[in-house]
């Protein structure tokens, strides 16, 4: 892409767009970091506002030592691993599907899967929650695992087939032509074509049910059983405020996290978009 | 790094729309070969036969969505839709306490949960301030995103940088944004009020006072939704072929007239897409009010979504029947949304 080239900016322009651009990443980013922070002060400076006092990794350690922090971690990586690995493998084939054929049902299919995505938590919780609990699943990863492919299974679907349609149809024709029948086509040629968008799917998918806090809260009870996101809220409740350990292990679950999606996100909006507007 | 992954975005961007273009063109050529060929080999079976023959590999391939979605989405639907016409509510479903298992004792209503929400003025005053909330923040965040989108899109030093510091909390997991607002909101020792203080300003009850909370769950969700926005506007404002401009400005228009005939048509598709998303997301935007305020002070902040959530795991007795019903009401609503937004989509000659 070339890039424009518009005259000069008037040097008052200039310092009112930088200006605009300072505060907004000062916005942007001061959150983030002002937790960073804290979560380096000991805990009875957590509320101060120096911005480094007496610098510690004191709130890690007692994460790591005398809280459930690892047990939840374990818990989130089972569940959000687990459902990713099986949402992707359950949707690709018909993300490939609606890329490329029309057929009787694609369009109610489309619709389901978009529609499916609108609503489930409010809809659903409830009927899952007794069916769970019916199964003996309540407090059990399993028991989340299910739950979740319930968004990540549409999501996957849907995201795919914008990766697919990126994908150019001569391919599949070139296979066709060489004796291949549309499954072969699509496991020989498309998906190793597809990795990355796999991936790329898979990872959101991920990240979903990382995050996912209205499930999890209803879900699990029980300190050890805790997902991150209900691990968290027990910091920082109506008596209690913990700040300290908070700020840590929110460091911890963000950390990891923002530097795998920062390299990631090209891919991330690109996909969404296509798979969005192409419908 | 930065500077190369804009121009990513951009070429992806570009090539995306292209190769789904491409792609089109090239499906509707393959189904038609296919469906002219079989038409005239099948022609004298039956319909179904010939559907089965021409359509077995599709069909075979979305088996597994369509079996998954069924059992655990169809069905928790439908019981969800039978459970709001029942008086279910904690005591009187099956449960199983030790090893004793009590049977299920909730008996079939009809409507009349839908009589006592929809007669509750409690259920217009949340949608009211769900509408409020949604249209807020999808319009807030929408016209920062394009403002900044705009600035990233020009060509000055250090505009890497920006975009990643800009970008930073789309990165952060949002129950964790919505802890470290909790912090800085926080009226006693929050940095907000500290800072506040220190400019000789009263302390501000922002997650404690009706009015305040409703003002900081919304820029606390604009503070989220923005770097996705930016993104995803900025990569559409880089496909726009950069002669459009050059040629209105020999012609002599504004900046404001180039912005208003050349960029917004040029963002169109990429606009509606994202305002259709950032709605639907807001809309049910569990996480920002359930971790920000729990739905107080009071209910004052208390949306559509989290208010069914209320009623089946936080009142006691957990009331399942009402929430199912608020589910189900939850649900019509953006039905008729995607609706009505699928029409105008329509009008405008857009794809579906």
């Amino acid at each position: 892409m070339t890039t424009r080239t518009r005259g000069r900016r008037a040097p008052l322009a200039s310092v009112g767009l930088h200006a605009t651009l300072v505060v907004a990443s000062v916005i942007a980013v001061f959150p983030v970091l002002w937790i960073l922070l804290t979560s380096l002060k000991p805990a009875q400076h957590a509320i101060t506002t120096d911005f480094v006092k007496e610098p510690t990794l004191a709130n890690y350690t007692y994460l790591l030592e005398s809280s459930h922090f690892l047990s939840w971690f374990a818990n989130s990586v089972l569940v959000a691993g687990v459902t990713t690995v099986l949402g992707v493998f359950i949707a690709a084939t018909t993300g490939y599907a609606v890329s490329r054929f029309k057929f009787p049902g694609m369009k109610p299919l489309m619709w389901t899967l978009l529609i499916t995505q609108m609503f489930p938590m409010a809809i659903l919780i409830v009927p899952l929650y007794n069916l769970m609990g019916d199964l003996g699943l309540l407090n059990q990863p399993v028991g989340l695992i299910i739950t979740y492919l319930t968004i990540a299974v549409p999501f996957c679907a849907w995201m795919m087939k914008g990766f697919f349609d990126t994908i150019p149809v001569e391919i599949d024709e070139s296979g066709r032509v060489d004796g291949l029948n549309p499954f072969g086509t699509f496991w020989r040629l498309i998906l190793p074509l597809a990795k990355p968008g796999l991936a790329v799917t898979g990872f959101y998918a991920f990240i979903t049910a990382w995050g996912e806090v209205a499930y999890a809260s209803a879900f699990m009870v029980g300190e050890e059983n805790l997902t991150l996101a209900g691990g968290l809220q027990t910091f920082v409740t109506q008596y209690t405020s913990n700040w300290g350990a908070m700020s840590a292990a929110s460091v911890l679950i963000a950390i990891p996290a923002a530097v795998f999606f920062l390299f990631a996100q090209r891919h991330l909006v690109a996909g969404m978009t296509a798979g969005a507007t192409k419908g | 790094m930065a500077a190369h992954t804009s121009q990513s975005v951009a070429k992806a961007a570009g090539d995306d729309v292209e190769n789904n273009d491409a792609a089109a063109r090239g499906r509707s050529r393959l189904a038609d070969g296919r469906n002219t060929g079989t038409g005239n080999k099948n022609g004298a079976r039956g319909g179904l036969r010939r559907a089965l023959a021409t359509h077995w590999y599709a069909w075979t391939m979305i088996a597994p969505v369509v079996l998954v979605l069924g059992v655990i989405i169809g069905w928790p639907l439908v019981r969800g839709v039978y459970l709001s016409l029942t008086d279910a509510n904690e005591r009187n479903v099956a449960r199983t306490i030790g090893v004793r298992h009590i049977d299920a004792t909730y008996r079939f209503v009809g409507l009349d949960n839908y009589t006592a929400v929809l007669g509750d003025p409690v259920f217009l005053q949340r949608l009211v301030w769900t509408v409020v909330w949604t249209v807020a923040c999808v319009s807030i965040t929408f016209t920062i995103g394009l403002a900044l989108a705009n600035m990233l899109n020009r060509d000055f030093r250090g505009r890497a940088a920006y975009r990643m510091a800009l970008i930073l909390p789309w990165a952060v997991p949002g129950f964790v944004s919505v802890f470290a607002w909790r912090f800085l909101f926080n009226r006693d020792n929050g940095i907000l009020n500290k800072v506040l203080d220190g400019g000789g300003i009263s302390a501000i009850p922002w997650l404690d006072d009706p009015t305040w909370a409703k003002f900081s769950v919304i820029a606390v969700n604009v503070w989220l939704g923005v770097p996705f926005m930016m993104v995803a506007l900025l990569g559409g404002l880089q496909s726009i072929p950069g002669e459009l401009y050059e040629a209105a400005e020999m012609d002599g228009a504004t900046p404001w007239q180039r912005f208003r005939h050349i960029t917004l048509p040029g963002l169109r598709s990429v606009s509606m897409t994202v305002i259709l998303l950032s709605t639907i997301w807001t809309f049910n935007m569990f996480p920002v009010i359930f971790l920000l305020t729990r739905g107080g002070p009071g209910d004052s902040t208390e949306i559509l979504v989290t208010q069914a959530f209320r009623e089946a795991f936080i009142t006691s007795p957990r009331d399942f029947a009402t929430s199912a019903t608020w589910g189900v009401l939850i649900l019509a609503l953006l039905m008729i949304f995607a609706l009505v937004y699928r029409r105008s989509l329509r009008k405008q000659g857009e794809v579906w």
